[in-house]
């Protein structure tokens, strides 16, 4: 009894619930902390709220009936997914695409990249406390809901891709607007540096926190923004070009410390280079078909398998479909950017603040849906 | 005070309801204001709806607030979870005492004015603590401690700002020292202080970028998480009704109070130019938290100690060195 009172009768460290329900978690990502004050000693992010089992829906389903469901997994770059989904599916049955068809995709994918990052950097913003630029940033990604909107009939989840093209075509109007657009967010932008990048005290905030060293990247798979942030110039659309991104002129922008700030800065330069792609895209795009009539409808796939990766606002997006020669994928995987992304943070919360836990977490950009699955 | 025995306990009953009244009215217009503030900083309308200009937005949503179920969570120490918020109002309306209005509206012109005023503040940090304690909460006692260390450590740049005003004026008296700058205003004469005071000033009262201990991103709501109904609308009460005292001190320290800049006299009344500069005070700590992002807990504690103290110790150094002399 008395050897054991010698012992510290109150235990320093406590833990905390981050989620599933809180704030600043972007959905229902839950972060076990164990906390010295307010200091994180351990993190561990608890995955898996919000399944709802896509892949195995992808089983039962022929392959045009999967299309929905790959925008709701990544419902922030639904574009993105659709598109890595109908190019996979494409390369497997090896199914021809008109040139118009290609163009349309890739601005529409690149405008939902642009949103998908405005989405984050006001959601990010906010994390920090500034809620104005939050209101700015979705005035402006209003704008391209609207305009995809217009051309695929929904805002978020557009299952706009078909198998040897787009669903619809696209009018001189959507051209104008997608001008005016990107000449909008152009000038937008002097406002965001203005109001956060030159703030000091979002500086103070993000400069040297969360550090992601290019050995952590590599061994948590980290791809996307997050990576580029490391000073490792990967990017899918110029590793291996797929689609058309070959014929564009654009910049894969890289970080080098790999914290917080160089993550903000990745970021918003890849909406400049995204504007650059579209501009130039409206400029090349061919008159012709939209659409490749002479797809099967329902799309039966030689037997064997393919791997395609693109990429999408958060890293790369791999599509892996196994056919066994009937209307049915066998196996669908989906490899996601998200979870390497995420699962980099038991590395990097160790040690820093609560706050700071906020602010690598938002940094990171995740969209739990896409883990779950 | 014998001879006017009468008068003065009508003057006090009247007082307190007028105080009482005035800053129930106060927080509804903050708040309204603080809504369309925003809104239009943000590029937005704001409430429009309810009354004109959206006026009445504040009386429907306290009208809910007060219609909301008052929970108190079972594993809470109920006892000081239910007084915290009383304590939180209370002291707040105390600051309304000694406030000068006017030359004439001033509900008690006490000797130690600005003493009291600033005693009674650092009540709420007490009530702070009761509630994120009695909470039972994690986020809410986390809130609660930054909410303590934070008010600690603005407290004192803050009165070390002040006192270089009541060096100054040899005074604590609010009338004196509203008097002394009839001429020249003491922002012009004591610039540092002055930018000492607002900003520990919006420190006090919690306001971004400094709303540390309700940090809604990182703490859920802070120290009022299991807060509802009214119990968090006295919280909220305080809140602004802390703004407005803060902001009228500030006017009353470093503004010229009641009166026109540069000894001008353009027959306006001195209530008028009180509240007028009071709210323009207030619009500039609105401004600041929709403009800005909030600071971590460290940084702000070394903006504290690091710079703001001995900035402000430096100041009542030379202040003191200066009148010596002079």
């Amino acid at each position: 009894m008395a050897e054991q009172l010698r012992e510290p009768v109150v235990d320093q460290i406590y833990s905390l619930n981050l989620g599933p329900q809180h704030p600043s978690t972007h959905g229902v990502l839950r972060v076990l902390l164990d906390l010295d004050g307010e200091f994180i000693i351990k993190a561990d992010p608890i995955i898996g709220y919000g399944h709802r089992g896509h892949e195995k829906m992808g089983e039962n389903r022929t392959y045009k009936q999967f299309m929905p469901n790959s925008s709701r997994m990544d419902y922030l770059s639904g574009m993105l997914f659709n598109h890595g989904f109908a190019l996979a599916v494409e390369k497997l049955s090896g199914i021809e695409v008109p040139e118009r068809a290609k163009y349309i995709r890739t601005i529409c994918a690149e405008m939902n990249r642009i949103s998908s990052h405005l989405l984050w950097f006001g959601t990010y913003v906010m994390d920090l406390g500034g809620f104005t630029p939050f209101l700015y940033a979705f005035d402006d990604r209003e704008q391209i809901l609207d305009i995809l909107d217009s051309v695929s009939g929904s805002r978020l989840t557009y299952s706009y891709c078909r198998f040897g093209g787009v669903c619809k075509d696209v009018g001189t109007d959507f051209v104008d607007r997608t001008r005016a657009f990107v000449k909008r967010l152009l000038s937008r932008f002097p406002d965001y540096h203005n109001l956060v990048t030159k703030n000091i005290i979002f500086i103070h905030r993000t400069r040297g926190v969360g550090v992601v060293t290019q050995e952590q990247a590599r061994q948590f798979g980290v791809t996307g923004p997050n990576l580029r942030a490391t000073g490792i110039e990967y990017d899918v659309r110029k590793a291996e070009p797929y689609e058309i991104y070959d014929r564009f002129d654009f910049n894969v922008p890289v970080g080098s410390k790999g914290d917080a700030l160089d993550r903000y800065n990745v970021r918003l330069e890849e909406m400049v280079q995204s504007c650059r792609i579209i501009e130039q895209a409206l400029d090349q795009m061919p008159k012709g078909d939209y659409h490749n009539e002479s797809a099967a409808f329902k799309v039966r796939p030689p037997k064997g398998e393919v791997y395609f990766a693109v990429e999408s606002a958060r890293g790369q997006t791999g599509y892996y479909l196994v056919s066994d020669g009937s209307a049915f994928p066998y196996r669908c995987h989906i490899r996601v950017p998200s979870f390497g992304n995420l699962h980099v943070l038991t590395d990097v919360l160790k040690g820093t603040l609560v706050a700071d836990a906020i602010s690598i977490l938002g940094s990171i950009d995740v969209v739990i849906p896409e883990i779950d699955r | 005070m014998g001879h006017e025995m009468g008068s003065d306990w009508v003057r006090l009953v009247v007082g307190l309801v007028v105080v009482l009244a005035f800053s129930q009215l106060n927080a509804l217009f903050l708040v309204w204001l603080e809504r369309k503030v925003a809104g239009h900083i943000q590029l937005r309308p704001g409430p429009k709806e309810v009354g004109p200009f959206g006026l009445l937005q504040t009386i429907a949503d306290g009208i809910k607030l007060v219609g909301k179920e008052l929970i108190t969570p079972a594993t809470a120490d109920w006892k000081l979870f239910i007084i915290a918020p009383v304590f939180v109002f209370m002291p707040v309306l105390v600051g309304f005492l000694v406030l000068p209005f006017s030359p004439q509206l001033i509900l008690r012109d006490m000797n130690a004015g600005v003493l009291l005023i600033f005693a009674f503040s650092t009540f709420t940090v007490l009530a702070i603590l009761a509630g994120g304690w009695a909470s039972n909460n994690k986020y809410a006692l986390l809130g609660a401690v930054r909410s303590v260390a934070q008010n600690v450590a603005y407290e004192i740049p803050l009165l070390l700002s002040v006192m270089s005003v009541v060096l100054m004026v040899h005074s604590m008296r609010f009338a004196e020292i509203v008097q002394a700058q009839d001429k020249l205003w003491f922002i012009f004469l004591q610039p540092v202080a002055g930018l000492i005071f607002l900003i520990c000033a919006t420190a006090e009262t919690n306001r971004a970028p400094f709303d540390i201990p309700e940090a809604e991103s990182e703490l859920v709501a802070g120290f009022h998480t299991e807060y509802s109904g009214m119990r968090f609308g006295l919280f909220f009460l305080a809140e602004y009704t802390n703004m407005f005292i803060v902001s009228a001190v500030a006017t009353s320290l470093f503004f010229g109070g009641w009166q026109g800049p540069f000894g001008f006299d353009l027959h306006i009344p001195g209530i008028v130019w009180f509240l007028m500069k009071t709210y323009v005070l207030i619009f500039v700590i609105m401004w600041v938290r929709w403009t800005f992002p909030r600071l971590r807990f460290d940084q702000l504690m070394n903006f504290s100690w690091k710079v703001m103290i001995p900035l402000s110790l430096a100041n009542l150094l030379v202040t003191a060195v200066v009148l010596k002399f002079i």
